[in-house]
């Protein structure tokens, strides 16, 4: 487990964003075959600045700005992969995931299969979710549901900068597509990474993030940090266990069922919206393989099934935060 | 009737006054999201005011555009309400969108402004179908899109620019190149000279015009128009121009330097204008100065406006998701409001 290395290892303070540079840093000091390419990923060093000057590091071969045109270099990516590439794309903003849509799932996903296995598809896509910028709908979504859903594709979303690093290496070096879903709203939150550059996280496992005995807050991306701080305020009233789901898939079954066995109770927090979401599935899993030892109804925070209005009035209704988490918890404890 | 006829006087000065309410409408959008009063992104439109203002002044008031994410000045130039549009910036419940849209979602569909957009290249597609529509009832009116250079190397530009030619649909294709997509230039993202190059790729007419020159602008927009409605389906018309601001406010700016910025300056398509109008006698200093005088009275009852609005209240969070209410949003909201209820079964 990694959570066992993190003791070992020697760890640094380091922002998410900043881990997940460190990720690309290394990983392209490691590998020739990795390179970058997106929307003013070079010069600009990325609309959030996560690539930063990686451009002046490695040159523009291997930090590529490209044309506006999803479709066609998150494809080019995938025909890159499928001939000996292990490229990582950057999709600015997953909204526009629809946009590079039929590459995503009729070839990225399906050509290894379709092929009889004759083929690696060693690709990673990085993108942004979230609200809370007031960027409203067509810059705010969170689409990563799409992606675990549909067969073929991994998808990733940390909550933490260890986890953010050490699960990007991981994505990276897979031989399979990984989707790496980056909350905007934690770019500058901070925590221990380990500097080890072997450090990695395998895909598919959660983290237990704190020990509680009462009731179980399964969390993604910055509701992680929020189920954090709602454990400590019910401190010594309510013993919360909070786990960073991490890989939405494959998901770590045997992590959450051991969990509900010490608990019993559990809420689902993600900042998908709420019908057919994560949540959906983590609470599936729950009642295929722990229903005996629930003591009571799964609760699951999200989004309710609008979309991401702009008026911050609106958007602090609809998006999910740790009071949503705290409701949660009392309706079932 | 062109909404505004720059063959007449009253016409261009009318021209030069939605220029300069497009230019203070956009500063003083700065300002105030620099004090934090506007949230999100906002795109400025600070230097290419004439191609907005020249293309719609071409277009009859029913006739339909699609814009941008940089399109506060398509509305203005549409003839859109600057009070009503700085409310929504501001997130009222008084805005265009009663606040739910902001300035990368204006739209006033009963203007014919069929939304800015925040989806790179998503207008055309849209344009053209709102010409499909007018091509099946028979209606005598037009579709502009307005697009950036970096919309040229999207797919939904293409295949939406290839439909409307192969149906010979009337709708104009209007290309602000204003040098940069962000802070990558035309020329790494295009390998043509010219954008309107594309153009014979759908065999429809492609012409680069002055984007700093209404007149110019106007004229283009106004034959590709006439084309449009005659049924010989689309124009592309690239317009070069600048934007005096960055990407989006914010934007350090690191991909171009002071030297090119002040070039365009010097090319300002209001003080152009205005020169030209004074130079035929048409306006005068103390008129521009009454102009622009009335022009601030405007922009401050905006100001003033939305910060008189009110915010949405946060339930009016669940309304327009459908044409009616859908039992699963309304369980959800129930939920969530009703912190520490019962919800999930007694136990
Ligand atoms: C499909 C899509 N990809 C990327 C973006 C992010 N983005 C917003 S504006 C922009 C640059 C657009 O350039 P251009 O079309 O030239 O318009 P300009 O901003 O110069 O007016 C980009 C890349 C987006 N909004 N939509
Ligand atoms: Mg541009």
């Amino acid at each position: 487990m990694a959570s066992a290395g993190l003791e070992r290892e020697e760890t640094q303070t380091m922002t998410v964003r900043e881990a997940i540079r460190e990720a690309l840093r290394e990983e392209m000091a490691r590998d020739e075959d990795v390179f970058l390419l997106g929307e003013d990923i070079a010069t600009m060093g990325g609309v959030l600045d996560v690539t930063g000057d990686l451009y002046e590091e490695f040159g523009r071969d291997r930090v590529r700005d490209t044309p506006i045109s999803e479709a066609g270099f998150i494809g080019a990516a995938t025909g890159a992969a499928a001939t000996g590439s292990r490229p990582v794309a950057e999709l600015m903003f997953s909204d526009f995931m629809g946009v590079a849509m039929e590459q995503i799932m009729n070839q990225m996903a399906k050509m290894r299969y379709m092929f009889g296995g004759k083929t690696e598809m060693p690709v990673t896509v990085r993108t942004t979710e979230g609200g809370g910028m007031g960027a409203a709908s067509q810059h705010s979504g969170t689409v990563h549901t799409w992606i675990a859903h549909f067969p073929g594709l991994m998808a990733v979303a940390p909550g933490t900068p260890a986890a953010a690093k050490g699960l990007l290496k991981s994505a990276i070096r897979s031989n399979d597509p990984v989707f790496f879903f980056e909350n905007k709203m934690i770019y500058e939150q901070s925590g221990e990474v380990p500097t080890d550059a072997e450090f990695t996280i395998p895909l598919g496992e959660a983290n237990v993030e704190r020990e509680g005995t009462d009731v179980t807050v399964v969390a993604t991306q910055r509701l992680v940090g929020e189920s954090l701080s709602v454990a400590e305020e019910l401190d010594g009233e309510t013993s919360v266990e909070v786990i960073d789901l991490r890989s939405l898939y494959p998901l770590d079954t045997d992590t959450i069922v051991e969990s509900l066995g010490k608990t019993g109770r559990m809420v689902v927090a993600d900042e998908s919206p709420l019908s057919y979401g994560v949540h959906a599935e983590v609470m599936a899993r729950a009642v295929e393989n722990a229903f005996y030892s629930l003591d009571a109804p799964i609760q699951r925070v999200g989004v309710p099934d609008t979309h991401m209005p702009f008026s911050p009035s609106l958007e602090g209704e609809v998006l999910p935060d740790g009071e949503d988490v705290r409701g949660a918890i009392d309706r079932i404890v | 009737m062109p909404a505004i006829d720059l063959e007449t006087e009253d016409g261009r000065n009318e021209a030069l006054r939605r220029m300069y309410t497009i230019r203070r409408f956009d500063e003083t959008a700065a300002e105030h999201f620099a004090d934090g009063e506007i949230p999100g992104f906002v795109h400025l439109y600070v230097g290419e005011e004439a191609v907005g203002v020249g293309a719609c002044a071409a277009l009859e008031d029913d006739d339909y555009i699609t814009s941008t994410h940089r399109g506060h000045g398509h509305c203005i130039a549409k003839g859109l309400d600057p009070t009503v549009m700085m409310a929504e910036l501001f997130g009222k419940r008084e805005g265009y969108c009663n606040g739910k849209g902001g300035s990368m979602h204006i739209a006033d569909v009963d203007a014919g402004m069929l939304g800015a957009n925040g989806i790179v290249g998503a207008g055309p597609p849209l344009g053209t179908g709102a010409a499909l529509t007018i091509d099946q009832k028979g209606e005598d009116r037009v579709a502009l899109s307005f697009g950036g250079d970096g919309s040229v190397a999207q797919g939904q530009f293409f295949e939406a620019a290839n439909l409307a030619s192969t149906w010979d649909l009337p709708v104009v294709f209007l290309i602000e190149n204003n040098q940069y997509g962000e802070g990558t230039p035309v020329g790494e993202q295009h390998n043509v000279d010219n954008l309107s190059d594309t153009a014979a790729a759908y065999d429809i007419p492609g012409i680069t015009v002055d984007g700093m020159d209404v007149v110019a602008v106007n004229e283009a927009v106004a034959e590709a128009r006439e084309r449009a409605r005659d049924g010989e389906g689309p124009t592309f018309i690239e317009a070069e121009t600048y934007r005096y601001h960055g990407h989006f406010e914010g934007d350090e700016e690191l991909y171009r330097d002071s030297a090119e910025v002040e070039y365009w300056r010097g090319r300002d398509p209001i003080d152009a204008f205005a020169e030209r109008l004074m130079d035929r006698g048409e306006l005068s200093e103390e008129g521009f100065e009454e102009m622009k005088d009335e022009v601030e009275a405007t922009i401050e009852e905006a100001i003033e406006h939305a910060h008189s609005s009110t915010d949405p209240e946060p339930e009016e969070a669940y309304d327009d998701m459908f044409d009616g209410e859908v039992p699963d949003i309304t369980a959800f909201a129930e939920r969530l409001r009703a912190d520490g209820g019962e919800q999930g079964g007694e136990l």
